[in-house]
């Protein structure tokens, strides 16, 4: 045959990665990227994990001892012996226990939310772009007013109304979230839209459905998972806020906020360790997930990608 | 001349007895933009029988390829089809609803773009938009349309298809994407493919081999082509039959035979004239004087005026379409052959 169509050998199989694949490569070509992924998977195991690893159940009234009450790290149980590592808090729970099961519920909050943010934000994102209109212009006005109030602020407001609860910070969240995703999503979505590879597909006699969920969203899904990285981080910092304002989770279940807060009190009498160490378990939790992020954000560029 | 005056909807440029595949009657689109009304394609008739190819030729902003666009139904708000008739077997097109509509595009009527790289789209594998392309039209499972997909992309001389399936669209070559496009467009076996020049970002040699498999494959399925392009030398070794657009009217139509040998409209003469190969050696290229004018701004009459060196004061009248020869139609007052002048 002619030249242009002689088999290409092996080579090709070589270069046929997938422009995920890429993006993984570029990752892990970060060190710092992946020592902060390697700290955000351990955090996330050993939240996961919490039940099997720690010494007592921290929301077990039954199990805390209140003679145990704010003991130095490194001090011995009463009881049975063991070491509180961390100490323990004012009510004599094991910090270590109390930490990793603030965790669990931090990370379980913070992904959660930030997941089911994201899909209801795209999903409006997309249709508000493909209807256009006034429908468009309803939703977009609506995400202008959530953005423009701040955010601290319509979260003690819808928590005032909802009341306390885990449930109901995750609610919290994703009303103040899903914003951020509609925003981002319409926009990629016009831009993709116009392009020809929508015309060629409805030309292919592809229903809109078909074409904005198999066409379209595969093209918006590179912004949108740099900002749900952020947006995890957000949540979970905002849930600590509004633990540590006393509007978050119950306080017989605490969360970090809701540690660092019960330890306020004692900061003054040397006692530390009761909002240090959640405090810090918080931070390197949140600064895992912007190394991540900005990673992502960088290997996702679509002025890089394509 | 004496030639008698033809009414468009009652024109046969091919053999009557035969019907054809796609007969546009009078086809009117317009775009509705806020400054003010463009009349991109007027009054354009045009009919393609099965097996013939049908090359679509003009210069950029002619109209032709929203002549495509507006027979498939793929125009955009704030274009609109104003009036006229696309009839495919019969059946007018611009009756159709969105439904009516998807069910002949890509299966009886196919489209194929102009810059491959843009229209596959780049995040999926060629196979996952093949296998969806044969999905929008056939009940069939993921391994059989693929499957056909494999072959399809086989008949268009695409080595190892297996390859190309699994291969996103960056990593063919300009030449490869084309014609997986092609084959995309070839899946259901269309009556109709509507073309718009699909060659025009490849180099030349890639660009004479697809055109030759392209035309191979439509004498083989009689499959009826409608090939928008700017560039005369392609519909001279492709088409049988040639319609110049010039400013969105059909300024003169007929067999290439015809049309490119005896070109009777002083633009189509112009058009010929402008190919490079048509000049002498060291002698700047001749072109044609002016500009084409702007739609927004339309002048009365011939639109072509202004740029003819025949023009006279008739040509401020709308000429109507005339048969200078059998199968020959042309639109102006003053047509001839080039030495006539």
């Amino acid at each position: 045959m002619n030249a242009a169509s002689k088999p290409v050998p092996s080579h090709v199989g070589l270069q046929a990665q997938s422009p995920w694949r890429r993006v993984v490569l570029e990752f892990i070509s970060s060190p710092t990227a992946v020592v902060g992924l390697l700290v955000l998977v351990l955090i996330m195991l050993v939240a996961v994990l919490a039940p099997w690893i720690v010494v007592q159940n921290p929301y077990d009234l039954m199990q805390l001892n209140v003679l145990d009450a704010r003991l130095a790290p490194g001090s011995a149980n009463m009881d049975s012996g063991y070491t509180y590592w961390l100490g323990t808090d004012g009510q004599g729970r094991d910090l270590v226990s109390a930490i990793l099961y603030g965790l669990r519920i931090s990370l379980w909050v913070g992904i959660g939310s930030a997941l089911i943010a994201a899909v209801i934000g795209t999903l409006v994102g997309l249709v508000s772009a493909y209807v256009g209109g006034w429908l468009d212009a309803l939703l977009m006005r609506l995400v202008d007013l959530l953005l423009s109030f701040p955010v601290i602020l319509m979260a003690l407001m819808i928590l005032a109304w909802l009341g306390k609860g885990v449930g109901n910070v995750m609610l919290t969240l994703i009303l103040l979230e899903w914003a951020y995703y509609a925003r981002t999503a319409r926009g990629q979505a016009l831009t993709e839209s116009r392009r020809e590879y929508v015309d060629a597909a409805r030309g292919q006699g592809i229903g809109p459905w078909r074409i904005v969920v198999g066409h379209i969203l595969p093209n918006c899904l590179p912004p949108l998972i740099v900002i749900g990285a952020l947006q995890i981080a957000r949540a979970i910092t905002l849930e600590a806020t509004l633990s540590f304002l006393g509007l978050g989770v119950p306080v017989t279940e605490p969360s970090l906020g809701l540690l660092i807060a019960n330890g306020f009190q004692y900061m003054l009498s040397n006692e530390y360790w009761i909002s240090l160490f959640p405090g810090l378990a918080l931070l390197i939790t949140i600064v895992a997930i912007n190394l991540v992020g900005d990673r992502l954000r960088d290997v996702l560029n679509p002025r890089l990608l394509r | 001349m004496s030639l008698p005056e033809r009414n468009a909807a009652a024109m046969s440029t091919q053999a009557p007895t035969q019907t054809p595949t796609l007969e546009v009657r009078n086809l009117c689109t317009s775009f509705y933009t806020r400054a003010g009304v463009l009349p991109a394609v007027r009054d354009v008739s045009l009919r393609v029988a099965p097996g013939r190819i049908l090359g679509l030729v003009g210069e950029s902003g002619s109209g032709k390829s929203v002549t495509g666009f507006s027979i498939l139904g793929l125009v955009d708000a704030p274009g609109r089809i104003s009036g006229g008739q696309v009839l495919f077997k019969g059946r007018d097109l611009t009756q159709l609803s969105a439904a009516g509509l998807r069910e002949l595009q890509g299966n009886r009527i196919a489209m194929i773009f102009q810059d491959p790289m843009m229209t596959l789209n780049p995040v999926l594998r060629v196979d996952t938009q093949m296998i969806e392309a044969v999905r929008a039209h056939r009940t069939v499972s993921k391994r059989e349309a693929r499957a056909h997909a494999g072959r399809t992309l086989a008949l268009m001389g695409i080595p190892s298809p297996e390859e190309r399936l699994r291969a996103y669209p960056h990593q063919l070559s300009g030449g490869m994407r084309q014609r997986v496009a092609i084959a995309i467009a070839l899946l259901h076996a269309p009556d109709l493919i509507i073309a718009d020049e699909p060659t025009t970002a490849l180099d030349v040699t890639i660009q004479a081999q697809i055109l030759s498999e392209v035309q191979k494959l439509v004498r083989e399925q009689g499959t009826s082509l409608i090939w928008i392009t700017h560039d005369l030398s392609v519909v001279a070794g492709l088409a049988d039959d040639v319609a110049v657009m010039y400013a969105g009217r059909i300024v003169e139509q007929g067999s290439v035979a015809d049309v490119l040998d005896r070109p009777q409209h002083p633009y189509t003469q112009g058009l010929i004239d402008s190919l490079p190969s048509r000049n002498k050696r060291g002698q700047r290229l001749r072109q044609i004087p002016g500009m084409a004018p702007d739609l927004l701004s339309m002048p009365t009459g011939c639109a072509f005026a202004a740029r003819c060196s025949r023009a006279t004061s008739v040509c401020a009248q709308e000429p109507p379409e005339r048969e200078i020869a059998p199968g020959q139609t042309v639109r102006c007052f003053h047509p001839g052959a080039a030495d006539a002048q």
